[in-house]
């Protein structure tokens, strides 16, 4: 992850021979018809949430975004879903259960990242390696006994047990990606703090914690975005009920019963995408600093 | 050496007491909010409560009417999850800690990493590594009529070969599309200016659920009957080519292809941003040194490049082909697994859910689990060969 200077850099000097205009002319179209070709199906959906119901069905969205002032726009689409599609209810259900399920495994995670780095202890291999063999498990394997275990408890359908399940499906990730960062840290650190008579607690408190603030953020992003978008685990254990369902679950219900009412749809779904772009778009760095650090390890 | 004052013993009593006590503390606060916690009227009782105590009686006999602050409520309640899980651990973490300190340095080292890793490992146990057992136990034991491979024969029968097929035509097309789209892009957008910005595109959707992704996809793949207006932007490019519009949802076998797209559409990005970095870590001196031997752009790319960034390029396809494997949502949201389009895990979540087949379904996600058990072991090997924890 060198500098991104270096690719503009390494390719001015050889190539000069042709004019740099007309040899990137091309390419330079082709990247920009990419990004568009990407960017049209959601711009379409931005598009059709705030065009009049009767007009979406009779004419291309295209057609409209082309000649703005020949059709209507409103943003009765949103005040629907949200006041009588249960948008409200399930966005402030997104929330609580994402932010809980963001923060605890992060704690849980930077202290046995730390011993797994810094604390010699039997077993210690052996536990780590469980950690990196489980995060490739399909969470299909946890659902049924999972499920079984909380009718036993009288877990289904409460926060807690959804905080729970995400925590521990977030753990084998956060793990690893806080171990890769921690274990980088310099030893001289550890060792002049042992020195000064510091216990592991301290040194996590004081440097460990601190310094690792990149690569828990990281994390936290990609785990943020996991559990808001997650449909699955939202579905097991919390259920399509009205006052429980989050806005996954609620966009799975609506598509069911308005399935062809599309003014409904276009603008509950992007209620339900609105938080995920806007952390991404702010925190893109550290988003895709996260998706680095999680997939190439040398 | 001085006398030990009176103060000073106070004082380090003190000291010695106060971690007890903030273990204790956060062994309560665990409790007492896991208790509150584990209620599915946990969020109105809570707040309804708080009223109680602030002499809101009407508040908190509306609340329990299931009127009045219901959103409020929750809100709480998110806190207080927050305040126990978080403050909760804390408190236990530090307590525990500080009192494994009062004991002597060899028993300190051999309690405190356990301190640090139980709660994690405590997780992991009940959560993945016992229902792994328990799923793989369940696929031989549940609904077999005494021959403990019947979950796995049932897999036998046509209906579910044509699953596993599907899953094979996703697992090559959605992970080689999302793959090669991503290396051909980063290779792209490596070369020209504004990069960061071109990137962001690709790399959106990536922030959108797959629920949201159908959902777009879906209204892009709207089909009307020839001769009306299409309101779908892919019938309608379609139609302006002078085809009939196609039912890209229903049609087979177009349609697990339009559904693939879906995917493509949304990991392209991940490949891409993987794949970019790489690129950008070949040395300078190499890609110089190709060019002096008078490779053209594309040669470059193919065989000095690629064979470089080889081992990136064998990560992210690990790590697609694994999200590839688990893919639900897109298939459950947009044909639920009708028109000859079902996969594995929508197959799996569907016998479980809606028809109660918990053996087939524990059969259908050891299928699953199997196909990652080799990525597992190499992930593992890799990590020995690291030197991790030696």
């Amino acid at each position: 992850m060198t500098a991104p200077a270096r690719s503009a850099e390494r390719l001015k000097p050889v190539s000069a021979w042709r004019p740099a205009i007309l040899r990137s002319a091309p390419l330079r179209i082709a990247v920009v018809a990419i990004c568009i070709l990407w960017s049209i199906p959601t711009l379409g959906l931005l598009v059709t949430s705030v065009r009049d119901p009767a007009e979406i069905t009779t004419s291309g969205w295209w057609t409209a975004l082309l000649n703005p002032l020949q059709y209507n726009w409103t943003l009765n689409n949103y005040q629907t879903v949200v006041a009588s599609e249960g948008f409200i209810t399930a966005f402030i259900n997104s929330l609580v259960v994402t932010i809980p399920a963001t923060v605890i495994p992060i704690t849980i995670a930077a202290f046995a990242a730390y011993a797994f780095a810094w604390i010699r202890f039997p077993f210690r291999g052996l536990l780590f390696a469980i950690v990196v063999g489980l995060l490739v498990v399909p969470l299909q394997m946890s659902l049924i006994p999972v499920l079984r275990l909380y009718a036993d408890v009288q877990l289904n359908g409460t926060f807690l047990g959804i905080w729970l399940a995400h925590t521990a499906f977030g753990l084998p990730l956060a793990i690893f990606l806080l171990y890769n960062f921690i274990s980088q840290l310099p030893r001289d650190l550890f060792e002049s703090a042992a020195i000064d008579g510091a216990s592991h607690f301290q040194v996590f408190m004081r440097l460990v914690l601190p310094l690792s603030v990149p690569a828990i953020g990281a994390f936290a992003i990609f785990q943020f975005l996991w559990v808001w978008n997650d449909l699955l685990v939202a579905l097991t254990f919390l259920g399509t009920g009205e006052e429980q369902r989050v806005l996954p679950s609620a966009l799975m219900v609506l598509n069911g019963n308005r399935g062809g009412q599309w003014h409904f749809l276009t603008a509950g779904a992007f209620v339900t995408m609105v938080v995920p772009l806007l952390v991404f778009l702010f925190l893109q760095r550290a988003f895709v600093r996260g998706i680095l650090a999680g997939s190439v390890k040398s | 050496m001085a006398i030990q004052s009176r103060d000073q013993a106070e004082v380090s009593a003190v000291r010695r007491f106060a971690p007890v006590l903030a273990a204790l503390v956060g062994m309560a606060v665990i409790a007492i909010g896991v208790v509150i916690l584990a209620d599915r009227n946990a969020a109105t009782n809570l707040l309804a409560s708080i009223y109680e105590a602030l002499g809101n009686t009407q508040g908190a006999a509306d609340l329990e009417r299931g009127v009045g602050d219901q959103l409020l409520a929750k809100v709480v309640l998110g806190l207080v999850a927050l305040v126990v899980g978080v403050g909760g651990i804390w408190m236990l973490y530090i307590g525990v800690s500080a009192v494994v300190g009062l004991l002597s340095p060899r028993w300190q080292g051999r309690i405190l990493p356990w301190v640090f890793v139980i709660p994690a490992i405590g997780l992991l146990t009940v959560y993945l590594i016992y229902p792994t057992i328990g799923t793989i136990v369940t696929s031989f034991t549940v609904q077999t009529n005494g021959d403990p491979l019947a979950n796995y024969k049932q897999l036998a029968t046509p209906q579910f070969i044509g699953i596993i097929g599907n899953n094979l035509i996703w697992l090559v097309v959605a992970t080689g599309g999302s793959v090669l789209l991503g290396l051909l892009i980063a290779g792209m957008v490596d070369r020209v200016r504004r990069e960061a910005l071109a990137k962001t595109f690709i790399f959106l959707p990536l922030a959108i659920s797959f629920i949201g992704a159908s959902v777009i996809w879906r209204f892009m793949y709207e089909w009307n009957p020839p001769g009306q207006q299409q309101i779908g932007l892919v019938n309608a490019v379609w139609t302006g080519l002078g085809f009939d519009p196609v039912r890209w949802v229903q049609d087979q076998p177009a349609n697990t292809y339009a559904l693939i797209l879906i995917f493509v559409w949304l990991q392209t990005g991940f490949a891409m941003v993987v794949l970019s970095a790489a690129i950008k870590g070949v040395s300078v001196e190499i890609i110089e040194a190709a060019r002096l031997d008078g490779a053209n752009e594309r040669q470059l790319f193919l065989r000095v490049i690629v064979p470089i960034i080889r081992g990136s390029i064998i990560t992210v396809t690990t790590t697609i082909a694994i999200v590839v494997l688990k893919v639900f949502d897109i298939i459950y949201v947009m044909t639920g697994g009708r028109y000859g389009t079902d996969v594995i895990a929508n197959r799996m979540f569907i016998e479980f859910y809606e028809f109660f087949n918990d053996g087939r379904a524990a059969a259908l996600a050891s299928v699953l689990f199997l196909a990652v058990v080799p990525i597992m072991f190499v992930n593992v090997r890799n990590l020995r060969r690291q030197g991790v924890g030696s």
